[in-house]
């Protein structure tokens, strides 16, 4: 393995640091500037979206089960087991939902996008884009960046639902709990407050795992085991800078409320 | 933007397609181009000759703006590129054509969509893109592939689809990177052949860049027949007009430039052993 100085080491950093916010808004101010690349956008919302579809719900399901089996033995001792929809629903919509959901599609898609972009890369596509006069941030990135967000948004609104559906399946089935007494809990412990911040944390999400993804990929060196580094690279990242953003996040919308 | 200020009144842009003067580049503090000047005259084809790593590819990237030199400008088609933003170059970049080392054809798309790309690009017809289409590959005499994806096709095959997709748009300029690296000799001698029929049939400029002293041998020495569809050796006749010149680089700089009568008279022990 390279040995780099402590200096370089800083210098690389930066310059990651600057190459990626140069690229981010870049996909930003390339929403509104011509060509548009509908079709191309549409095609990854599909990837994306409907192609994470199954394992958001399982991921949803699952976690919604396990917040109510655990919670329910909490709860079973100080004889309010009927707060189990309550605290299904509040972890699931502020929380759970949304930081699982980016994971998950982190897992799938920041690797997908990288080692899509990093392939382009090595085989100098990326290059004969350019060549043929053609932006390939405006074809590659900015579709995957708006897609990845618009269908963020959706398929935590399902994780959420769904996991409210294996929490329910918990409490009805094994807790004993009566079903409306479950969902009239479950929606009223939501404010207005929890539900932004649910929403408002997967668009952010959204754009992390399509701009890491898509940085890595466009940035790919040293052939075939450069595109395998940057894969790894990206799905690592991307679920740290999540973690990171979602605690930031979290902590200025209390501040707020 | 004005083709050229004030200054620049001196660059002669009717005659010469592309212009290098005093061009430097280093990849991490390493020199790759060191002060390269050289011309390329409208209608002429220079063959970049150089030992691997002698920067013969990066020319061919400075030219379309891919990468910015260090040092100096280049002029192509009358644009100083070194001063455009990559918006400005976007639009310059469709009168140049270039042909990747490993054809860079786009793996996800059929043969058709690789060639057609520009044109969609532009929103052209669907009837005037598959017309158009079909001339550019039947130029390459790959009419059949049309519907293969580029993982089905051979080297010598997917370097054809290459020169159809550089072609399309009847660039004013193309650029060879290595065309024939890689490729069996028969494979070789028909794209070399195809590289002539551009050049004799459509006058196009060019940079061909290569290691192969016999395909510059092979343009410089040939012209292309339209009647037999084939190339025929020039016998030194005049008339024909075969420009070809050589470029040599060694160590990122141009060691030897002029035509294939001088490189056989060069006395330099260096360009000796080279072509030896």
């Amino acid at each position: 393995m390279e040995l780099i100085s402590p200096f370089d080491f800083v210098k690389r950093s930066v310059l990651a640091v600057q190459d990626y916010t140069h690229l981010s808004l870049r996909s930003l101010v390339n929403m509104f500037r011509k060509p548009f690349y509908m079709a191309d956008a549409i095609q990854q919302a599909d990837l994306i979206g409907v192609g994470s579809l199954p394992i958001v719900v399982l991921t949803g399901m699952f976690t919604g089960i396990v917040l109510a089996l655990n919670t329910s033995k909490t709860l079973e001792q100080f004889g309010s087991l009927s707060l189990t929809g309550r605290l299904v629903s509040f972890s699931m919509v502020r929380e759970l939902g949304p930081v699982l959901t980016s994971l998950m599609v982190a897992g799938r898609n920041s690797s997908g996008m990288a080692s899509e972009l990093g392939s382009m890369k090595v085989t100098e596509q990326i290059d004969a884009m350019r060549a043929l006069g053609t932006d390939p941030f405006k074809k590659l990135v900015t579709p995957r960046v708006v897609a990845t967000v618009f269908m963020m948004f959706f398929l935590t609104i399902i994780s959420d639902l769904v996991g409210l559906v294996g929490g329910w399946i918990i409490s009805f089935f094994m807790l004993g709990l009566d079903s409306t007494q479950y969902w009239n809990s479950a929606y009223q412990v939501l404010k207005y407050n929890d539900v932004i911040t649910g929403l408002v944390k997967p668009l952010v999400f959204g754009f992390i795992i399509a701009t890491v993804g898509c940085y890595y990929g466009m940035t790919t060196k040293g052939g075939t085991q450069g595109v395998g580094r940057s894969t790894t690279q990206a799905v690592v990242v991307a679920s740290v800078l999540i973690l990171f953003v979602d605690a930031v996040l979290t902590q200025l919308f209390i501040t707020l409320s | 933007m004005p083709l050229f200020e004030e200054d620049d009144k001196s660059i002669d842009t009717v005659h010469k397609a592309i212009i290098f003067e005093d061009v430097s580049i280093s990849f991490e503090d390493s020199p790759v181009l060191d002060g390269v000047s050289f011309e390329l005259r409208r209608g002429e084809t220079k063959v970049v000759l150089g030992v691997a790593g002698s920067g013969k590819s990066t020319i061919l990237k400075l030219c379309l703006g891919l990468l910015q030199p260090d040092r100096g400008r280049i002029y192509v088609l009358g644009h100083d590129i070194t001063t455009m933003s990559e918006e400005e170059l976007f639009d310059l970049r469709s009168k140049v054509g270039i042909v990747f080392q490993e054809s860079a054809l786009f793996d996800s798309l059929t043969v058709r969509d690789n060639v057609a790309f520009r044109l969609m690009e532009e929103h052209l017809p669907e009837s005037e893109v598959e017309k158009r289409v079909r001339e550019s590959l039947s130029f390459v005499e790959l009419e059949e592939a049309i519907d293969k994806f580029p993982a089905e096709l051979s080297g010598g095959m997917r370097r054809r689809v290459g020169i159809a997709r550089a072609i399309i748009t009847q660039p004013e300029v193309l650029l060879y990177d290595s065309p024939t690296g890689g490729l069996d000799p028969i494979t070789s001698t028909t794209i070399i052949e195809l590289i002539m029929k551009q050049r004799d049939v459509f006058k196009t400029s060019a940079l061909m860049v290569t290691h192969r002293l016999q395909d510059g041998f092979t343009l410089a020495g040939h012209y292309y027949d339209p009647a037999s569809k084939h190339m025929k050796p020039s016998d030194g006749k005049p008339s024909l007009d075969i420009r070809t010149s050589f470029m040599i680089l060694r160590e990122g700089k141009a060691v030897f430039e002029g035509s294939a009568h001088e490189l056989g008279q060069v006395q330099d022990p260096y360009i000796k052993e080279y072509i030896s």
